[in-house]
Formats: structure tokens, C-alpha cells, sequence
């Protein structure tokens, strides 16, 4: 397999605008003869399918909850970063780029991420002329505050809840142009399967959700904008219905699967509770600007909180990392939280967590300032937890949150399949082995609303379309495979249920694949992985009928995904013999337990093909070169 | 905790529904109200029966995708939580609990607890948006906006559209849903050439999909998770009202598209 990245030539400041001039146009009144597919409704698929509405293209939108407004991005916290520089504290779009392939530790294009830092710049201007209502100043304007791993304040917010109002600006400018007939929309509708044709993406099949119908969609060109996979941990900050399936499919079809291994360990995350436990519920990070993380110094210490003293408290990221404090990038406070719960300091009924403290800063503020910075959260963390976080400091533990990994794509955000695109966390472009706070919302909507819309008119006006038909061989194909997984997927008829399967691949990924990994433990989780699947198939109890809302047989659908994906997010765990970012490999760390990269074996993207059935598949590699960012080993002390 | 549920089961949007009896033993305190109906459904499967259909997806209280009505409340006793932040400490050892679908004629009913929500989309389709077409935008900081404004505009944009504030209604109207997406707009200079057209489009829309009228009861603004003030309705109201004198004044002098 060729990996072309397709980076323009020149100087890294000039090379989208000069790509910009060298792409081709299509003629405005040409666009409406083009057709276009966007599955997920998120950030990037909603600014995505908007934007290229507005342009005149013939949009649908997929999407599989009851509204576009529903997708996960709405649950983005803390922020979304931005080089404006309006706090003049020496940002900059250069600065915003440097901090970013730094912080994913060396794993990501430079030429993407510089790309991504100049349009974070237009994103907020572009919200901000929707409505979004982003916190403002006594003078009118705009806010901003520090977030995890900057030592500037770039990041913009709407109180706790920037993600929903980032969304709902996109979803209301993907409404109008429903209203204007622009774009179709299609709620409660799951992509099963990708069509291609002739070696080009065109279309996808789909299932709807309420009557179980499938039905063949075709277009010019597939825009996935399906997220991430995280959710193959089960326990996670996802949302339930999130999943790998549209991405998978993908990949089966052709589009390679970039260093799936590279998954994000948020560290302040409300601890799991019981068995039952569905789902872990995310604490911003934006937190940790005024909290501050401490466990007992005493191994096994049995007091409340409020009851240790100061001397017996070990403020360990302060410790550890004085330059960043409490503000240490995810991977590294993660793994500290780790660390201080292996050695038997953890806090909390199961040992496993960490204070996070607001008594200092509700004594230097005053509990109103706290409340009008993170009420929302307080608020929610009480619902769960049943404690008051303005009285007894927060407990906290990381959980899988976000996927560096996806599906491989070029400069134009484009996989290995052409015509098929890939936006927003379902591809791996700009975070390498480890995301910043607040740049999954500045990627998402870069992706959508600044760079798809040039980069497929390209790709649409350099490309001779032949006419297909729903009756195409292909399509027909595509459609019997996905209607023979469902009858296959109702006729197990086993003893157990779908989510104890899930349960199980979730301990596997979580004990095997998580925080910290191993040749042994990943070399056994490759044993045991596959063994469960083939349980799955032979075991699994899939109730009602496919020609019905039938919650169990989506569920079951997406499950038997996951039983694969974590497959190869182990094996390319495995094979990344080094540890960069959130991915980090025992054998590979320096003297005090920093992830130590290997970058004359490692400083590249592995793309992994697939291989047909029960076959290992293809660890292919595009070389990362550093002209402006000098790779050196990350220090956050 | 031993908990009794009574739960509307109905098959399909043509289909009859009634209440069904489940008895749900050994339920933990600390679970959410979503999770006691996983661990309901687990062993409705296991006993070879159909589990419950309920809408869930982000269970953080954001996604506004849950929602169901709990002993004829909408989202249940507490204040300011949605069904997914519920957790049954709420509740009593050998409690009865009734479980229903949201009931508005706006709503039809999909199956089980799974209601149609997508006249709330199509209202905002109507007009909820300010028109701002990517690529077209000033400075960010190029507009003050007063924080006062910002922080009413941002409490009435808390809204996740989760539709509770109709399934409360008396006359399961949409009124709260809708200005708060009027107000929002409406306070914020960004939002002011369509404010007048917004509104009577959105307003028009809310009547065309058979939702009731506002009598100011309050009732909507007691069941909001979000806490989104009644204040918004006032502010509909208002802009309604001169959105009729306006939009007049424009049509006489032959302005076409005047709403």
C-alpha cells in the first residue's frame, strides 16, 4: 500500500494557502450536480455538512441518535483552544503549533498541525458570528483561560459546557440548511457498511433504526465523521452509543488504520463504583487550574480528607512537575495517578483514586468565583457522587476518553480509499500519540467547516464520476453482507448477554492496553481477545428481530466491532517497541518513568491494512520528518 | 434496595401500550436510574423476554437524548437532573415506580419509552439559527457583547432540547424549547437582523406541529434539568408581538420575505 501524504512543497507558514491556490475549483454552478455523504452529526460532521451545503453541493447527513444535536461533542467541557493572543501573553499561531506536536510527542505530521493552529484563528471569529455565547469580560469581550499543558491562556469556553455550544452553533447551521433543502437529513440511521466501486468511495449502506430497513445511499464522495473507538474499553467518558462500526467498515474495504494504539487516559475522571457501573463521567481538566491533586504521603490511610494535615498531604504533580504543577499533560498526570495508586496511596472505597482540592482557591476566591467558574460541574459531580465538592475535595481516576488513532488519511483529510474522507477523531491526523486539552474541538471544526469544503471540491472537480445505480453489482454486495451479519447476529440465540461480553473485552483492554502495556500482557491479551469473539459468536443472546427498533441488535452489531478493533489496538501496541505520549510500554522508560521514544525506529505512523479473514494484517509506515519542531525528549519539570 | 416497577411497554407507534409489572430486586443506591433499567434488561434477556426500549446516550446529563416520566414527573423527583444523572437513592426500599413516555400528541410514540422527537428540529430548521454562512465572519473580538447579555444568553442557550418541558405542559406545548433559542439569539447583537423574522418563523413552525399554547403555568420550567427561566417565554412574547407590527410595516412598503 502507497502512503502518499500529499504535503505541499515550501515553507511550513505558506503551505495551505499555496495549496489552497494549487487545488482545483468546481464551477458554483456545477456544484449542485454534486452529490455528498456525511455520516456523524458531531462537530466536524455537523461544520462539515453545513459548510458544503452553503457551497451548493447536495448533502446527507447520517446520523444514529433521534437528532443531530445529540452527538458527543456536546459533551466537551472545558474549551477550545485558539491563538488569538488576546491575553498578549506571547501566543501565537507558531506557538500554538509547536506546543501541539510536542505535546503528542513527535507523533503527528507537522505540516497537519501547523495547518490546524493557523485556522484554530478563524474558528472562534466563526462561532462567535452564530451566537455561541462564550464567556465574556465586564468590557464585552472575549474570555479566556490556561488549559491542561499550556503555559499560555488560548483557550476559549461557554462556562462548562463549550462542547454543547459549539455544537449546537454547527447543528443550527446544519438546521438551516435542512430547512433550505441543502442537506438531508437522516436521524436515527447506522452506517453498515461502505460501498465502493471501481476503487472509489460511493456510498454506504444503512440501516434504519425504526423500521430496520436497509437501505443503499450513493454518492460522489463518503465523508466519515464518526469519532472515535474508545468505547471498546466499555468503560469510558464516550457516549453510549458511540462506536467503531462506520470506521471499521472502512478499513475492511481498504482505508488503512493509523496507530490504533494511541488511546487517551483522561486523568480526572469520577472513579467506578460497582459492577454495574455504565459509563464514567468526565471532570474537565479546566479543574485543575484552581484544584489541586494530593494524596496521603502514608500508605493505607484511613482518614477523611479534611482530616490528614498539610505535612502528611503529597501534592505529587507539584512535586514531580514544578514548571506545570497540577497542569501536566494528560498522559504524564495520568500515569502519576497510576503510580501513587500502585504504591497503595489511593483514596476513596476501592483505593482506586485521587483527591482533587478546591479548599485553597474557594479560601483565596471565595466559593462564589469557583461557583461561577465550575458550578456546572460541581453540580454534576454531586448528582453522581453524593458529595459536596465545595466541602470534601473531589476524588478523581483517569478513564479512557479519546482516540489519537483512526483511520490514515492525506493532507486533504483523505483515506487510502479515494472518496472517502475522514474528519473530526474518526481520523489520526493532528494529536499524534497524545492529545492537548481543548484541541479535539479545534480539530473537529477545522476539519469541517475550513478544510473539507476546499479539499473535496478538489477531489470532486479532478475526478471523471461514472454514473452508478443502486441495482450495481457492488452495491447489491455490500448490502447482502450487512444482511447476513444481521441474520447471523440473531440466530446465535446463546446464553449471555451482549454487555457481558463487552464487560469482558473492556477488563481485557483496561488490564492488558491502558495506562501502562507490556510485551507479556499485550502478547496474552492477543490470546485472549480472539478467544472471547469466537465465544461471542457462538454464545451470545441477540433478542427480537431485525425489522424492528431493536436496541439489543444495534448494541450486538457494534460489539462484534469491538471485538475486533481492540484486536488491532493490541497488536499495534505490540509492535510500537517504544513509548511515546499515551502510549506507554514498561520496558521503554527513562530512569525516573518517563515514556522514552525511540525515534530512529519509531518516529513514523503505522498504518495498518487489511489482510482478508483471519489473516495478520499489513503494518505499512509514513516516515514523520521535523524541520521546525526539534525532536527532544519531553519535559514537563 | 427491592424496587417495583410499572413500565409502558408498547410495541410499535400503531400498537395499543400498557403497563407491565417487573419486580427489580437487589438494586444498589448508587446506581443510576439508566443502569438499574441495564440491569433490568440483562435479565429480561436472560429470561428470554424483550427488554425495555429507552432512549439513552451520553449519560452525563448533556445530550438531552433521555428523558421519560417517573411517578408523573418528567425526568423524575429531583430537581435539575435528567433521568441519566438520577440515582435510585432517590428512592425507597420497596418503592413503586411508574415509568412512562413522554405524552404529547407532537411526540408520537416510536416503542416502549421511545418517543419521536424531531418536530423540536424542525422548528429550529424554521428559524433557530442566525445566518452566518462559514467564511463570512469578523473578528471575534470585533462585536462587544455585554457580559450581562452573554450570561442570559448563555442560560437560556443551556437548553439540551431533551423535550420534558412539553411532556409537563398541561397542553404539552413547546413554548419554553422555543424561546429559549429566541431569547438566546435574540440578546446577542449577532442575532438581531433576523430576530423579528426568527421568531414568527419559529413561532409558526411550534403551531404547525401541533403543539399547545402557553397558559403560564410554570410547570415547564419546574421539570427543566437546565433550569431555563420562564423569563424566556416573556421575551418570546414580546419579540412576537413586534414581529407582527414589523413584519406589516415591511410587507406594506412591498419588502418580500418579511416572514
Amino acid at each position: 500500500m502507497e502512503l502518499n501524504a500529499k504535503i505541499p512543497s515550501g515553507p511550513i507558514e505558506g503551505k495551505w494557502e499555496k495549496h489552497r491556490f494549487d487545488m482545483n475549483l468546481v464551477n458554483p454552478a456545477n456544484k449542485r450536480k454534486y452529490s455528498i455523504i456525511v455520516v456523524g452529526s458531531g462537530l466536524a460532521g455537523a461544520s462539515g455538512a453545513a459548510s458544503m451545503a452553503e457551497l451548493g453541493y447536495n448533502v446527507k447527513c447520517f446520523c444514529y441518535q433521534d437528532s443531530p444535536r445529540r452527538a458527543h461533542s456536546i459533551a466537551a467541557q472545558g474549551g477550545i483552544n485558539a491563538a488569538k493572543n488576546y491575553q498578549n501573553d506571547g501566543d501565537s499561531v507558531y506557538r500554538l503549533f509547536y506546543d501541539t506536536v510536542k505535546g503528542g510527542d513527535y507523533r503527528s505530521r507537522e505540516a497537519n498541525v501547523y495547518r490546524l493552529a493557523e485556522l484554530s484563528v478563524e474558528i472562534i471569529d466563526q462561532c462567535v458570528a452564530q451566537g455561541v455565547p462564550f464567556a465574556r469580560e465586564y468590557g464585552g469581550l472575549l474570555d479566556n483561560r490556561s488549559f491542561g499543558g499550556a503555559l499560555v491562556s488560548r483557550t476559549f469556553y461557554a462556562r462548562g459546557q463549550t462542547g454543547q455550544q459549539l455544537l449546537l452553533g454547527a447543528y443550527q447551521a446544519l438546521e438551516r440548511q435542512i430547512g433550505l433543502g441543502k442537506v438531508k437529513m437522516y436521524s436515527r440511521h447506522e452506517m453498515l457498511e461502505l460501498i465502493v466501486i471501481d476503487g472509489r468511495a460511493r456510498g454506504i449502506v444503512v440501516r434504519d433504526m425504526v423500521s430496520g430497513e436497509l437501505g443503499i445511499h450513493l454518492a460522489d464522495a463518503v465523508v466519515l465523521a464518526t469519532g472515535g473507538y474508545g468505547n471498546v474499553f466499555f468503560l469510558s467518558t464516550y457516549a453510549k452509543g458511540a462506536n467503531g462500526t462506520a470506521i471499521w467498515r472502512a478499513y475492511k474495504r481498504g482505508a488503512a488504520f493509523a496507530d490504533p494504539c494511541f488511546t487517551q487516559i483522561h486523568p480526572t475522571c469520577i472513579p467506578v463504583t460497582g459492577e454495574y457501573q455504565s459509563k464514567l463521567t468526565l471532570m474537565s481538566e479546566s479543574l485543575r487550574n484552581d484544584g489541586r491533586i494530593w494524596v496521603p504521603k502514608q500508605k493505607g490511610e484511613s482518614r477523611p480528607a479534611g482530616a490528614i494535615p498539610e505535612e502528611e498531604r503529597d501534592y505529587y504533580l507539584e512535586r514531580l512537575y514544578p514548571a506545570f504543577g497540577n497542569l501536566a499533560p494528560r498522559d504524564i498526570s495520568s500515569r502519576a495517578a497510576k503510580r501513587v495508586c500502585d504504591e497503595g496511596r489511593g483514596v476513596g472505597p476501592t483505593g482506586l483514586g485521587v483527591y482533587l482540592d478546591f479548599a485553597d482557591a474557594i479560601q483565596r476566591l471565595g466559593a462564589g468565583v469557583i461557583g461561577e467558574k465550575y458550578g456546572n460541574l460541581f453540580e454534576m459531580y454531586e448528582r453522581i457522587t453524593d458529595e459536596d465538592p465545595y466541602k470534601v475535595p473531589m476524588r478523581i481516576f483517569p478513564a479512557t476518553h479519546y482516540t489519537m488513532g483512526g483511520l490514515w488519511v492525506d493532507y486533504n483529510l483523505m483515506s487510502t480509499i479515494p472518496g472517502c474522507f475522514v474528519i473530526g477523531e474518526a481520523n489520526f491526523s493532528d494529536h499524534g500519540a497524545n492529545r492537548l486539552g481543548a484541541s479535539a474541538l479545534m480539530q473537529g471544526l477545522a476539519d469541517g467547516y475550513f478544510v473539507i469544503p476546499y479539499t473535496i471540491g478538489d477531489y470532486l472537480a479532478s475526478t471523471k464520476f461514472e454514473k452508478v445505480s443502486e441495482d450495481h453489482p457492488q452495491a447489491q454486495a455490500a448490502k447482502a453482507e450487512v444482511e447476513e451479519r444481521i441474520k447471523r447476529l440473531l440466530s446465535v440465540n446463546g446464553k449471555c448477554t451482549i454487555m457481558s461480553f463487552h464487560r469482558e473485552l473492556g477488563q481485557i483492554m483496561w488490564e492488558h492496553c491502558g495506562m501502562s502495556r507490556n510485551r507479556a500482557l499485550l502478547e496474552e491479551a492477543l490470546q485472549k481477545i480472539p478467544a472471547v469473539r469466537e465465544r461471542f459468536w457462538e454464545d451470545v443472546r441477540v433478542p427480537g428481530d431485525g425489522d424492528e427498533l431493536n436496541q439489543s441488535l444495534e448494541y450486538a452489531g457494534r460489539v462484534a466491532d469491538f471485538l475486533e478493533i481492540g484486536e488491532l489496538i493490541c497488536l499495534d501496541a505490540l509492535e510500537r517497541e517504544e513509548s511515546c505520549g499515551a502510549h506507554f510500554r514498561e520496558e521503554y522508560q527513562t530512569e525516573d518513568g518517563e515514556a522514552l521514544r525511540d525515534d530512529e525506529n519509531y518516529a513514523h505512523v503505522a498504518a495498518w491494512e487489511y489482510a482478508g479473514e483471519g489473516k495478520k494484517p499489513i503494518r505499512n509506515v509514513e516516515p514523520l520528518t521535523f524541520e521546525y519542531v526539534p525532536l527532544e525528549q519531553r519535559s514537563y519539570k | 434496595m427491592n424496587i417495583t416497577l410499572h413500565v409502558w411497554r408498547q410495541k410499535d407507534a400503531k400498537s395499543k401500550g400498557r403497563f407491565v409489572k417487573y419486580e427489580a430486586d437487589d438494586i444498589s443506591p448508587d446506581m443510576s436510574f439508566l443502569e438499574m433499567l441495564d440491569v433490568v434488561n440483562e435479565r429480561l434477556v436472560l429470561e428470554g423476554e424483550e427488554p425495555i426500549a429507552v432512549d439513552h446516550d451520553c449519560r452525563e446529563g448533556i445530550c438531552g437524548t433521555c428523558g421519560v416520566v417517573i411517578n408523573g414527573r418528567a425526568h423524575g423527583p429531583r430537581e435539575r437532573t435528567t433521568v441519566c444523572q438520577l440515582h435510585m437513592r432517590s428512592f425507597r426500599d420497596g418503592d413503586a415506580i411508574w415509568i412512562e413516555p413522554w405524552r404529547a400528541k407532537a411526540f408520537p410514540v416510536i416503542k416502549d419509552l421511545i418517543v419521536d422527537r424531531g418536530a423540536l428540529d424542525r422548528i429550529i430548521a424554521a428559524g433557530g439559527f442566525i445566518s452566518a454562512p462559514t467564511g463570512s465572519a469578523s473578528d471575534a473580538n470585533a462585536i462587544p457583547v455585554p457580559k450581562e447579555n452573554a450570561d442570559l444568553a448563555m442560560d437560556a442557550a443551556a437548553c439540551i432540547g431533551c423535550g420534558a418541558c412539553v411532556a409537563a405542559c398541561r397542553n404539552a406545548s413547546a413554548m419554553l424549547f422555543t424561546s429559549a433559542k429566541v431569547a438566546q439569539l435574540g440578546l446577542l447583537p449577532q442575532g438581531q437582523p433576523e430576530r423579528y423574522i426568527r421568531v414568527k418563523k419559529m413561532v409558526a413552525q411550534m403551531d404547525l406541529e401541533s403543539f399547545g399554547n402557553c397558559t403560564n403555568h410554570g410547570d415547564c420550567e419546574a421539570v427543566c434539568p437546565k433550569a431555563v427561566s420562564v423569563d424566556n417565554i416573556a421575551r418570546l412574547n414580546r419579540d412576537f408581538i413586534k414581529s407582527t407590527l414589523i413584519a406589516d410595516r415591511r410587507v406594506a412598503v412591498g419588502v418580500e420575505g418579511a416572514g
